[in-house]
């Protein structure tokens, strides 16, 4: 009887070593897993758009979301190809990414920070997404570009205007393309003292999260910059639906204008409840009062109806400019989709575009690499006039447009909001410039930390 | 003094929202038992009540203008409502101008009609469960009627004016002797005021001065002895339902040129008429009332700039406060009765 030095477990464990060592060169090679987080392998691509599907604002969500499909239609060469035929980076050519088809899966963020970060995190873990793009609130947007910075995921941020997220909240792994909050009051400010001098006594109503704060605090400095007053600030709980405790003190503080820091359904019923208290028609100091809403929307004009009239706010893009970019765009989403694209429906497409151009120029869907591609990358044709993604904070520097309610041109209610807002002043970039290091973006020691690219 | 009373007048506007929706709670709670958390659900149905017959006086037909463009280069379609070709542009737009307060002859059927669906086909099969299982599908029925409100109507806020005539302020202080300009108030919200006042004297008038009220007082307080009078008691509880309902319905159709309607409008008003039903005392009418002007008014004193200086943050608690207070101080509520939620 022959005795063998063969174990079953001796096999087994050999067997595994050797399996291993022999795996090896496939694991390290960079289609296979290129040590980053949800490497493509197949001949897809997914990405994922995480918006407000339900909830206060599910209709921008909704608007988010139209967008995004119809930029992965672009991307995979289906329809007119919209701003990809105007965008001056020529790389994309309608055959995916990297020659990969782009699918998409979405989540609902419900704008609320725990519900987005879950919807993320499924999408990433579950989905298998390389991208996160959307969302409708900076609260939303500083909790899920945290999240994509730890998970080595590149976050294309959406319609976010708080300072913070590319300020103080800034991340390697985080872009946003929206203007923010200073650069409002940058452009508003100068447009303001020509319409209503220096001498003006202004009141703040701000909502009370990140975003009220640092629009409040910019407005504030844009205002008395031109010699304003700030006669009082006053934090309103967001949703409180009813403002009229807080509009009735205005009547007799001594204020000639009220600066409503507020956005959404808030922004709606604040603004019609000043209206409805007479503000408008009022005289304080032998001058007219006046009320200001930093920042526009589309769909929150919708909402205002004809009490918008009048009122000066700010936008990061319109759908009435006359560039061609603008011009593609709208001619492709009007034709889909029977009306004209939001401005949170553009910054998220752009926000697709670029992604889809920075890996396309990179060579790789690394997020590093990526970054690297959109860090001080200048580009035009994407409706903004030429753009600059600035590198040390990644955000995206372009003219401002300032915006004035007035009376529907068309009379159609399908276009109440679209209409009902007409564009005051291009702002060029050189005014709302400002450096990274910024007192209102988190000062010197505000960092974006290193990138992440996960696995 | 101009601004307590501006806040004295805010918070009587606040409270009449408060007391309406709190008095059809009350109404439900203390002929049927039930602890009616779809009650902000009506609130916001009447609302949409508004939307919905405003929406109905413009019907439209398109007509193509073709000196204009549209956004995509196309000639212009324009909507004309029919009622301008019936009525001519100045009637026309005039009863269109006046839909939300003509909305209340809408409103009406449509909440009545509501509530008797509502009670029927599922509250009353929860008469005998308790008070927990009540909750729970009450508040699923809200969100189901307030998701269904949200994939007809959208998520975002309708504006809903008040007719032109309303739509500007009063100068209420030369009234009382002071400045010009000092105490202005809008219009709609005095309207809104006396409109609560009437409805809530109605309901009162109703259940004091009718047969039908006396039967169903008498239900409230022995349901048994008068079901063995041979009255069907069951009956007239499900027209208090509808009626409620309707009184809920009412108050947010009203309230829509206030605070524009949303779908989500019913959910912020509910919890805060649940704590004026428990400071005023489960089952009590007049104390839903009582309680409903009462936080109304303090909420807007806890709103003043002075207060909040003091006090930062007093305006988002002041009501939960008063609550607990009333509730160590008197645990029944301010006009509570005896024996009602206490087995």
């Amino acid at each position: 009887m022959s005795k063998s030095n063969f174990t079953r477990r001796g096999v087994l464990r050999t067997g595994a070593i050797a399996g291993a060592g022999l795996a090896l060169p496939t694991y390290l090679r960079a289609d296979a897993h290129a040590g980053f987080t949800n490497a493509p392998t197949g001949s897809t691509v997914t990405i994922g758009f995480n918006v407000p599907q339900t909830g206060a604002y599910a209709e921008e969500g909704l608007d988010e979301l139209r967008a995004q499909e119809l930029a992965v239609e672009h991307l995979n060469g289906i329809g007119d190809g919209g701003m990809l035929n105007t965008f001056s980076s020529k790389v994309l050519d309608g055959t995916g990414i990297l020659g990969k088809q782009v699918n998409f899966v979405t989540g609902d963020t419900q704008t609320k920070s725990d519900v987005a970060r879950a919807a993320a995190q499924s999408m990433i873990q579950k989905d298998g997404v390389i991208m996160v793009n959307g969302g409708s609130s900076s609260g939303v947007a500083i909790a899920v570009q945290g999240l994509c910075q730890e998970a080595g995921i590149i976050f294309m941020a959406g319609l976010t205007h708080s300072n913070d997220t590319t300020g103080k909240d800034r991340k390697a792994n985080g872009f946003r393309h929206f203007f923010n909050g200073y650069m409002s009051g940058a452009a508003l400010g100068p447009i303001l003292e020509k319409e209503y001098g220096s001498d003006r006594n202004a009141y703040h109503l701000t909502a009370d999260y990140t975003w009220g704060w640092t629009q409040q605090e910019s407005m504030q400095q844009s205002t008395e910059a031109i010699g304003w007053n700030t006669a009082q600030n006053v934090l309103t709980p967001v949703g409180a639906g009813d403002f009229s405790s807080y509009i009735a003190p205005v009547l007799n503080s001594g204020a000639d204008t009220l600066v409503l820091n507020h956005y959404g359904a808030d922004m709606v019923n604040s603004l019609t409840q000043a209206t409805q208290f007479g503000l408008k028609d009022k005289q304080v100091n032998g001058k007219d009062f006046k009320i200001i809403v930093p920042l526009f929307s589309e769909l929150m004009a919708a909402g205002a109806g004809t009490n918008i009239e009048g009122v000066f706010g700010s936008m990061n893009w319109n759908w009435q400019l006359q560039d061609e970019g603008t011009q593609a765009f709208v001619r492709s989403f009007g034709e889909k989709y029977g009306r004209p694209p939001s401005g949170s429906a553009h910054t998220c497409y752009v926000q697709t575009l670029l992604y889809a151009d920075a890996v396309t120029r990179a060579g790789s869907f690394n997020p590093c690499a990526v970054a690297e591609a959109l860090e001080d990358f200048e580009f035009d044709g994407l409706g903004n006039g030429p753009t600059f993604y600035r590198g040390a904070d990644h955000q995206c520097f372009k003219d401002v447009l300032v915006m004035k309610g007035v009376a529907s041109a068309s009379g159609s209610a399908s276009m109440v909001g679209y209409d009902t807002v007409e564009i005051v002043e291009v702002t060029p970039r050189a005014q709302v410039e400002y450096p990274s290091d910024h007192p209102m973006f988190g000062g010197p020691e505000a960092s974006l930390g290193e990138c992440n690219p996960g696995a | 003094m101009d601004a307590i009373i501006l806040q004295i007048l805010n918070g009587l506007d606040k409270g009449s929202a408060y007391a309406l929706i709190a008095l059809g709670l009350t109404l439900i709670f203390g002929t049927l038992g039930v602890v009616n958390f779809a009650h902000g659900a009506l609130f916001m149905i009447g609302a949409f009540c508004a939307v919905t017959f405003s929406r109905l006086l413009q019907l439209s037909h398109e007509i193509v203008d073709e000196t204009r463009t549209d956004f995509l280069g196309n000639p212009l379609k324009v909507d004309v409502p029919y009622l301008q070709d019936w009525f001519g542009p100045e009637t026309g737009a005039a009863i269109i101008d006046w839909a939300v307060p003509l909305s209340i002859l809408f409103a009406i059927p449509v909440m009545l009609l509501v509530g008797f669906v509502m009670e029927r086909g599922l509250i009353k099969h929860f008469y005998k469960r308790p008070h927990a299982d009540q909750i729970l599908v009450t508040f699923g029925l809200a969100i189901v009627l307030g998701e269904i409100i949200k994939a007809n109507y959208g998520a975002n806020p309708i504006p809903t004016p008040a007719p032109a005539a309303f739509s500007g302020s009063l100068d209420f202080g030369v009234w009382l002797g002071f400045d010009e300009n000092a105490i202005i108030y809008p219009y709609w919200r005095l309207i809104y005021f006396l409109f609560s006042a009437v409805i809530i004297a109605g309901v009162f008038a109703f259940l004091q001065f009718t047969t039908f009220g006396m039967v169903v007082r008498a239900g409230m307080a022995d349901r048994e002895t008068v079901g063995l009078l041979g009255i069907d008691i069951d009956k007239r509880f499900t027209i208090m339902f509808g009626l409620a309902a309707a009184v809920a319905g009412l108050a947010g159709a009203m309230y829509t040129p206030i605070l524009s309607p949303n779908y989500n409008m019913g959910m912020d008003f509910l919890v805060l008429s649940f704590v004026v039903v428990v400071v005023g005392g489960m089952g009590s009418l007049p104390g839903a009332v009582l309680a409903g002007f009462l936080l109304g008014i303090l909420q807007s004193f806890a709103s003043m700039n002075e207060v909040k200086s003091l006090l930062p943050g007093i305006d988002q608690i002041i009501i939960y406060l008063v609550a607990i207070a009333i509730l160590l101080t008197r645990p029944r509520g301010l006009m509570g009765r005896r024996g009602v939620m206490e087995e």
